[in-house]
Formats: C-alpha cells, structure tokens, sequence
C-alpha cells in the first residue's frame, strides 16, 4: 500500500517570487520545476525540508501556519515550546521575562517540548539493547529525513525506530493531565510552536493510524518577534522572580541538538549526521551496505539540527551554545530525566509511544507499469545522451537529467531546452518567434522582453 | 535495456558507483525496495571483489521488465577452489585490503544470499565470472 500525497506546510507566494529558479537548483529531492516564470512544487517528491525556503533571495516562500487568534477560542490555551525557544533570545533576556510575555498573551499553561524526552530516552534504550531490532536503527526524530526514507530509500524503512517524537507525546501527557484534573477535551487547545516546515507537516499529516493531538501550530519567528516586542516594550508586568520552565535534564535540553540522541547509545558505532544533503548520501551509502556495522543512526535535515531550523530567530552556532550552557546548568544541579508530575503518566505514555506504520511513498518510479517504465527511461536515456549536462536550468528542470525524465513522461517539450533550440533554429526548424513563445511557457511574459529588443548602453 | 560499467583493480575509493546506478535505474521501473536492495547488496560485493583481487573488469547489466541480469568478468587470478570461496568466513585477502574493511571472508556468501541466482565460472589466471540473476 502506498499512501497519498503528503501535506505541504511551504508555500509560494507568486506575487513575490522573481522566477530566479533557485529553490529549484537546491532542492535535494528535485520536487520544484518552472513553468511559467514560477516554481510548481510535485507534492509526491517534496520533504518539506526547507531548504528552498533558505534559498530563495525574495522570500517568496512562506510557512504557513494557524492563525494565532484561534488560540483565544479555546478556553484554556496550552504552549508547546521546545525548549530550544529561549535559547533564541540574548541573553540578558531570561526565562521569567519570556514566561511573563507568555501568559501576557494570553496562554493559560506553558509547557516545554521535551517534558517527555526522558521517558522517550528509557524506550529507546530498551529498544537498542534488543537484539533482534533491525541495524542500523534510524531515528524518526526529524520528519524530512522519515519522507526522505519514505521517496528515496524505501528499503530502509523497516530499520525506522517507530517512536513518537517528544512533542506528541508531551501533548498527549497534557491533555491527559488537564481533563484528569475536570478541564473539558474540547475546551483545551495545545498550540505547538514550529521550528521547521517539517514538523509541521508532520503534525497535519501523521503516520498511518496515529492522530496528533495538537490543535494549532505558531512559527517560531513569529512567537519570537510577538514575545521580544512585549519584551522591549515593556509592554506587560514581569511576574514573580521564581518564574521559570520546569526543570529539564541535560539529556532532555541537549535532545535537539546534533548529538543528542546519539549520546543516548552507548554501545557500538552510533552516528550523528546533520544538514539534508549529507544524511542523502549517507543513506546511498547505507542503503547499498557499502557502509556496515552501524549500530544507531541520528539524522537531522538541518544543518546544527533543530536549532538550525528555517523557523528559528538566532544564528544557530550562538543558540547551540546558549542551549549547551543552560544543559550544562541543569546537569549540575542534578535534573531527573522524568520529572515527578510526568512519571505519573509513564504508563499512559508508553502504552502510545509508538507510531503508526510509515509507508514507502517511492518517488522515483517512472510508472506504475514496469514495461511503460522501460519505455520511458529508454526514451529518457536517448534524451539526455542528447542534452549539454550543463544542468543550466533554462529549460525550467533542476538538471538534464530530471528535464530528460520531464520529456519521456511528456510533461516538458524538448525545445525547453536552450541548446536543442538553437539547433532547431540553424536548421530552420524553429522561428524565433516559435522560440520565444516556447521561453514564455517556462520562464513567464514577465521575463521575456526584458530589454524590449534594444541594447543596454554601458 | 544494456548497461556496461568499467571497474578498476584496487580503486577501492570508487567501488560502488555501479551500484548506485543500477539502484537508481531499478527504482525507477518501480521494481520493489526489497528486491532493489538484495541486488545492490549482491552487486556492491561483488564489485568490491573485483577491486579487491583482479587488474580490472567490466560489469555487463541487462536490465528486463521481470528480472536483472549481471554478469561480473574480471582478469583476474583466478578462483581455485569455488566452492571453498563459498563459505562463510573464508578469505584470500591481504593485509592491506583487510584494514580497509574488506575481505572478511563474507562477500561470495552474501552475493549468494542476496541473489535469486548465482553462477561462478573461473579459470586460474584467466579471471572469473559472476552471473546473478535477480527476478522481480
């Protein structure tokens, strides 16, 4: 069984975008084409890794999000921070101020991601010092490395760890714990505050069976520039000077950054790989058993994991060190990994902490039918032995290779390519005219006639 | 469809690309993930064994809409004893070819697990050829 399209947390806003074809050039699953002068997304290859949104040069591209006056329709709205949240701001800006802006906003409970991460951590060794698991055992910690696995490597999602991320199960420890305590289901709204398109994503399209019980999501940057604002301008009274999140062991504080759960295992060759492009080819690498013996892999989508986030408001050097130092204080004051009011929920918690199934999504099939697939990668391969391989990206593909495949599939016209239609303009095959209507379909009116035909003076 | 690939005796630092390739290209007929990796497991092995004991070979891939076929010929030394070479833990290899993470005595039973079928024919100093055979 193969499941449907994924839901897409990036977005386009194509009356800003300059049809500069960057976010083409970048994305690593080659899930963005030009067509008419702007990038059209294939839902099926798209990991929402982000990397598209780094790129673009006119931040045409946009996360979209939960708009955040939903949260006042909820009686008692709950923020689900990670913990790497304060980390953003300076540091003369302390957790107080920042819990203070919290409630001034108009949250009634303030909970941080990784509450959990303790009883996450027990599992996971548990599930480490199994024999019988599949090696390497892959982390699901970061949902655009799970869709990557899901289109490009499908083979490796039997070695999935089929563990709940510590933010589903922080909101299942909260709704459990509010209704206990006589607050209604249906009166209570968790809002997650994003670091990433990914998670998103994944909160909105989960595993097979599971449902996420989380009501709304915030970007990140945009709670940040709320929060900082109220902060600078005074604007609210600053609470009592015990005010703080709740104690977070080292482990729990360190869970999202590069490391952290590679730290966890302390048998065998255990690896942590950040940033899309190189978890891509170790993966390869992986997949071919061309590497051996790996006993746990962590792999993070961004480059200094989740605090390297699109989302995030800090460089993230400085944020991983901020983030480090407060692990560092917890750890010297002796922080349990479960906190008393969570162990209580334990058992609850641990009976859901396993996902649903995570099926293969294989984007790289050419057909459902092996002999019309034959047919057009034939085709493919005569296409592409015929093109520059310059991957230049004038014909509105990532490279010759992807544009080649557009051609057998009969979603792109040859004559997209700049080269090909030189030739079929010296052959008088081709009028100029032809020419440029075909350049007008890829790269839009707006770009054609740019220097309406006269020479630009120096 | 045909498919050729050149291997180099002792490169051991480009052992693989034919792999990767012909995985890319079985993807793409849509041929299922299991059967995508037991070829590229038996195929990357046997590569490597090239590599690691003959001057050079040739990779031939015929790729079918119900099965692949490989055929490994190398000029190599030669294997004298195949049936020897076929169990577990046996190995020729050097030192040298040992610390680079090979030749633990596993490859031609691992080619021999990952494949549906799997023919060696060889000839002392002549070299050796490897048919498998995968059906999808």
């Amino acid at each position: 069984m193969i499941m449907k399209s994924f839901h897409h947390a990036l977005k386009f806003k194509y009356d800003v975008c300059i049809g500069c074809s960057h976010c083409t050039g970048v994305c690593p699953t080659g899930a963005i084409h030009i067509e008419g002068g702007h990038p059209v997304l294939n839902p099926d290859r798209c990991i929402d890794c982000g990397m598209c949104y780094k790129a673009c040069p006119a931040s045409a591209i946009y996360i979209e999000q939960d708009d955040f006056s939903t949260i006042y329709s909820f009686k008692y709205p709950v923020i689900l921070l990670p913990s790497m949240f304060s980390a953003q701001f300076p540091e003369k800006i302390n957790h107080r101020a920042i819990i203070s802006a919290l409630y001034y906003l108009g949250f009634k409970y303030i909970h941080e991601v990784e509450e959990s991460a303790g009883i996450i951590k027990e599992y996971m060794i548990n599930k480490m010092a199994d024999d019988t698991v599949e090696r390497p055992v892959i982390s699901t910690f970061c949902p655009a490395v799970v869709r990557l696995i899901q289109v490009k490597y499908p083979s490796l999602l039997s070695n999935l760890l089929h563990v709940k991320p510590p933010v589903d199960l922080t909101a299942l420890y909260i709704m459990e714990h509010l209704t206990k305590n006589g607050i209604k289901r249906e009166d209570i709204g968790i809002f997650y505050v994003s670091p990433c398109a990914a998670k998103i994503a994944a909160i909105k399209s989960p595993a097979e069976g599971d449902e996420s019980p989380v009501n709304g999501i915030i970007n990140m940057n945009y709670l940040f520039n709320k929060v900082y604002r109220i902060i600078k301008q005074r604007e609210c009274e600053l609470l009592g000077e015990e005010t703080d999140f709740k104690p977070l062991s080292k482990d729990s504080l360190s869970w999202s950054i590069t490391g952290g759960e590679v730290n966890l295992i302390k048998e065998g060759r255990n690896l942590a790989i950040d940033e899309i492009h190189n978890v891509d080819e170790f993966l390869e690498k992986i997949e071919n058993e061309e590497i051996k013996n790996v006993n746990f892999l962590e792999l993070r989508a961004c480059d200094e994991s989740c605090l390297g986030g699109i989302l995030c408001a800090a460089n993230r050097f400085i944020a991983v060190e901020r983030q480090k130092k407060r692990a560092e204080i917890e750890e010297q004051e002796g922080v349990a990994d479960i906190a008393d009011d969570i162990e209580e929920y334990k058992q609850f918690l641990v009976q859901r902490i396993e996902t649903g199934e995570i099926l293969p999504r294989s984007m790289d099939k050419l057909d459902n039918d092996i002999s019309i697939a034959m047919k057009k990668m034939k085709r493919a391969m005569a296409v592409h032995d015929g093109l520059p391989k310059v991957d230049c990206r004038i014909c509105g593909y990532k490279s010759c290779k992807m544009f080649s495949e557009a051609v057998a599939s009969g979603e792109a016209d040859l004559k997209q390519c700049v080269f090909v239609r030189i030739d079929f303009e010296r052959s008088g095959d081709l009028s100029t005219e032809e020419s440029l209507e075909i350049m007008k379909k890829v790269w839009g009116e707006k770009k054609m006639g740019i220097s309406d035909g006269e020479s630009v003076s120096l | 469809m045909n498919f050729e690939f050149n291997v180099d005796g002792g490169d051991f630092t480009n052992a693989g690309s034919s792999s990767s390739t012909v995985k890319k290209l079985m993807k793409q007929l849509g041929v299922s993930p299991e059967i995508v990796k037991r070829t590229v497991v038996a195929l990357y092995e046997a590569e490597v064994n090239i590599v690691a004991h003959a001057n050079k070979g040739t990779i031939f891939v015929e790729l079918e809409e119900d099965r692949i076929h490989i055929r490994l010929v190398d000029s190599g030394q030669g294997i004298p004893d195949i049936e020897q070479a076929m169990q577990k833990g046996f190995s020729t290899a050097s030192v040298l070819v040992r610390e680079m993470g090979f030749g633990a005595g596993m490859g031609l039973p691992n080619i021999k697990a990952n494949s549906d079928h799997l023919e060696i024919t060889s000839e002392i100093g002549k070299g050796t050829t490897v048919d498998i055979i995968n059906y999808f």
